[in-house]
């Protein structure tokens, strides 16, 4: 099911717009996926698109303005082009196979476009036209572009007698090189002038047409205004035939329609309508395309490659080695980029401190507005590198292949074969994580793995599970030969990879129970990655990141600077003075509102073994998880510049006792705070980054509490089941 | 079975590497009409072309596009097949000839 205020709108409510809000001319780009659509796209809009969201749903919709030479017909036509997601039919079941027909039509809030576009693949002609064949039906105007001509090679089509066929322009282009762009564009301007609406020739069977016609006297209103022939009203009643069902996702089908389709196809239930429909479509096109052109051969570039790529010794030791390199390249090597944003921000906050006079404006511009910008920049180096290896992955085709590879094993944890690359991403971090869970195109596919991602052990963990372990068992321990620092840091990446996939199974049965669908998965030709489509991909999210995400990030590290700041105690020490200053800010914190907030919670998290000081470390961490370890820092009276491997901090927090003298970190402790931090989810940037990808507070909110009650209990069943077998 | 050259059968019991033609699509609503406008209408000829590493899914090659379907579904697939070597027939082509 999909939620959000968007839903209520209905297909084709109001008059559909026309043309775009700036009136010039609008033009949407149809394809089946990998036709090199997007490169389309690309080419005539240059680098001047922006990314959005589809009404009503989290799909992007990217749209730019084109300038299209007109071989000496005048000065360039200016239009406005949109990108509609890669789809190898109209027909729809989900929200999102609904973007189709919606941006096609012009409803449900989309600009009614005055062409379409629609680029077909050469290489895989019969299969591309259906879709042009479904679209030629609704009778809108068409221009082919005929694209990836040059790997059609001896096989390719001719542009004209295709065109002829189908009553359309049609223009051979090669996307990657820009090779027919430019008559392409003048095509489309000169289709622009002229509309031609033509239909196929597709032969269906009077009983067919008859139940059509008995579908199309519900056909709302809305659907047919402007263009009220019969022909359009034919092609929608066979688009509600194949598409409205008892179980279906769709939005803004009224309940009337619902009714007539469901007793016509009661009526023909001896019948197999689906098979009518599409058998007729693919019947006209397989009587006259063998006429044009030989068919196209598998290439065997492709299988070559699959032999190596997919054999069960080879292909498994490629999938590792580049799973390890998207892993390695997160982990370590946007190490670099991470810490110099950090020092950069760092010495930026040093030098205002320095030069602003000392007050709380400084305060808010340094801690809150400095830290709040470092806090989602610091994001950037790993987006930036994640979505360019998914980038140059998807485009060679190999995500299609790990799915592929790996179904086996998602399946049976209910997730996507897709899953697989953004889970392992949350190892890293859940915010470019999360973010590619897009390349999954259902939305329940990308809910479930956005829900389990935060349980990943991601490096922001690392310095809380340092700290503790470095504090509390000691380096000379051992179990056996291993050192128990060591185990337990393995453990906890154990743990936490066996509760993300236990929990992907719980959740997936129960609050995202969906229809199991089964797998059609295309394994595309191999293709190079054109660099310019990945680079300017891997732009366009992580500005998406900044705008949206980075917005919320940074009001939320003002708001939890002052939830820490305030109220302030008078007579700070100078900067200089460093017990001094450290004592003043240890004061000043437990007397805060983050300070009591951590007092009132101790009862809630007395029963885990943790007092009111990790209550505060734990309200601080919200902004990011290693920070607990500096709010400790400032708790235990060594300052804020504390980290995981400060001395000082492990001495203080060895040496910390409860009024009755017992200490307060013992080892029990020690291991349940570990797994309170592997399970909770502790850190506002991933909940403004599923915000943002759910379009809503209504997943981020489930995230927190389910994340928060199981952090919950299970430190509750590890400190009282430790302290009964006398372990506390 | 055996003995016959051309047999009605599933497509999960075609051997890899073996040509047939489909006669029926099986399976739920939304995957057959998905599978159909893919182009595997009731006629044309299909190919297993290859089983993932881990047993499923399987690879198909249909009007020279690679296609990867579950076990599970493919024997919801009817298809004719001449390949002596295709298992569990659902009836035999061989004698209404």
């Amino acid at each position: 099911m999909t939620e959000g205020g968007a839903k209520a709108a209905c297909h084709g409510d109001g008059p559909a717009r026309k043309g775009g809000r700036s009136g010039r001319p609008t033009v949407a780009v149809v394809g089946n996926p990998n036709t090199g659509k997007t490169t389309l796209f690309n080419r005539l809009t240059g680098q001047r698109a922006r990314v959005g969201n589809y009404p009503g749903v989290t799909v992007d919709r990217r749209s730019g303005r084109a300038r299209l030479r007109r071989h000496g017909h005048g000065p360039p036509l200016e239009v406005e082009v949109f990108d509609v997601p890669g789809c190898y039919s109209l027909s729809a079941r989900s929200a999102e196979e609904e973007i189709a027909i919606d941006a096609i039509l012009g409803w449900k809030g989309n600009p009614r476009p005055d062409l379409v576009l629609v680029v077909v693949d050469a290489t895989q002609l019969v299969r591309n036209l259906y879709l042009v064949v479904q679209i030629l039906e609704l009778g809108v105007p068409v221009v082919l572009a005929l694209n990836m001509i040059d790997e059609a090679g001896e096989a390719a089509p001719d542009p004209r007698a295709l065109g002829t066929l189908l009553g359309v322009t049609c223009v051979a282009t090669n996307a990657r090189l820009g090779a027919g762009v430019e008559e392409l564009e003048s095509v489309v301007a000169a289709a622009l002038a002229r509309p031609v609406v033509t239909r196929p020739r597709v032969e269906y069977a009077a009983e067919l047409l008859a139940d059509a016609g008995r579908v199309a006297d519900a056909l709302p209103e809305q659907w047919l205004a402007g263009v009220a022939d019969d022909a359009r009203r034919t092609a929608l009643a066979l688009w509600a035939l194949t598409s409205v069902h008892d179980d279906d996702e769709l939005v803004g089908i009224p309940a009337s329609l619902r009714e007539r389709v469901a007793e016509v196809r009661k009526g023909a239930r001896r019948r197999d309508l689906d098979a009518e429909i599409i058998g007729a479509r693919y019947g006209f096109l397989d009587a006259h395309l063998p006429e044009l052109f030989a068919p196209h051969r598998t290439t065997i570039v492709t299988e070559r490659i699959d032999r190596v790529l997919l054999h069960p010794v080879t292909g498994f030791a490629t999938f590792l080695a580049v799973m390890f390199v998207v892993f390695q390249s997160l982990f370590a090597w946007a190490d670099p980029a991470i810490g110099m944003i950090e020092k950069l921000f760092g010495a930026a906050g040093a030098w205002l401190t320095a030069v602003l006079p000392p007050g709380v404006i400084t305060d808010l511009v340094v801690q809150g507005i400095v830290g709040g910008v470092g806090n989602v920049l610091v994001f950037l180096p790993q987006i930036l590198l994640l979505f360019f290896l998914l980038g140059l992955l998807e485009d060679s085709g190999y995500l299609a292949r790990v799915a592929y590879l790996m179904d086996r094993v998602m399946k049976s944890l209910g997730l996507h074969g897709r899953a697989f690359v953004p889970m392992l991403s949350g190892f890293a971090c859940a915010i470019p994580a999360i973010m590619a869970t897009r390349t999954m195109e259902r939305r329940r596919d990308r809910l479930l793995t956005m829900m389990v991602i935060p349980l990943m052990t991601c490096s922001a963990r690392l310095p809380v599970y340092t700290l503790i372990i470095g504090a509390l068992f000691p380096p000379s321990r051992k179990l056996g030969v291993v050192p128990v620092q060591g185990l337990l840091m393995v453990a906890m990446y154990a743990f936490s990879t066996v509760v993300a996939l236990v929990a992907a199974g719980v959740l997936g049965r129960t609050v995202l129970r969906g229809p199991n669908v089964p797998l059609i998965l295309e394994l595309p030709p191999y293709r190079l990655p054109l660099l310019s489509s990945v680079v300017q991909m891997m732009w366009q999210r992580s500005k998406l990141f900044l705008s949206e995400a980075g917005t919320m990030i940074l009001t939320c590290t003002v708001l939890l600077w002052a939830l820490l700041s305030f109220p302030k105690l008078p007579d700070a020490p100078v900067v200089t003075d460093v017990p001094a200053r450290a004592a003043w800010e240890q004061a000043s914190l437990e007397q805060s509102f983050g300070g009591r907030i951590g007092k009132t919670l101790e009862p809630v998290i007395a029963p885990l073994g943790f007092d009111w000081k990790i209550g505060v470390g734990i309200v601080g961490a919200f902004a990011a998880r290693e920070v607990f370890v500096s709010t400790m820092g400032v708790i235990y009276g060594v300052g804020h510049e504390a980290d995981e491997g400060d001395l000082a901090l492990r001495d203080r927090l060895r040496a910390d006792v409860r009024p009755d003298g017992s200490p307060v970190y013992s080892p029990l402790v020690g291991f349940s705070l570990m797994v309170f931090f592997a399970l909770a989810c502790q850190c506002m940037s991933t909940l403004a980054i599923v915000r943002r990808e759910t379009d809503g507070w209504r997943w981020p909110g489930f995230l927190f509490a389910y994340m928060t009650t199981l952090a919950w209990v299970v430190s509750f069943t590890v400190y009282q089941g430790g302290r009964l077998i006398g372990l506390g | 079975m055996s003995g016959h050259d051309a047999m009605v059968t599933t497509l999960s019991n075609l051997p890899l590497r073996s040509r047939a033609k489909i006669l029926a699509v099986g399976g739920s609503p939304a995957f057959r009409r998905r599978l159909m406008e893919l182009g595997l209408v009731p006629g044309t000829p299909i190919e297993v072309s290859r089983i993932a590493p881990l047993g499923d899914p399987i690879q198909l090659v249909v009007r020279g596009c690679r296609l990867s379907i579950r076990r599970k579904e493919a024997a919801e697939l009817t298809v004719f097949s001449e390949d002596p070597r295709a298992t569990g027939g659902l009836g035999c082509g061989g004698c209404a000839a």
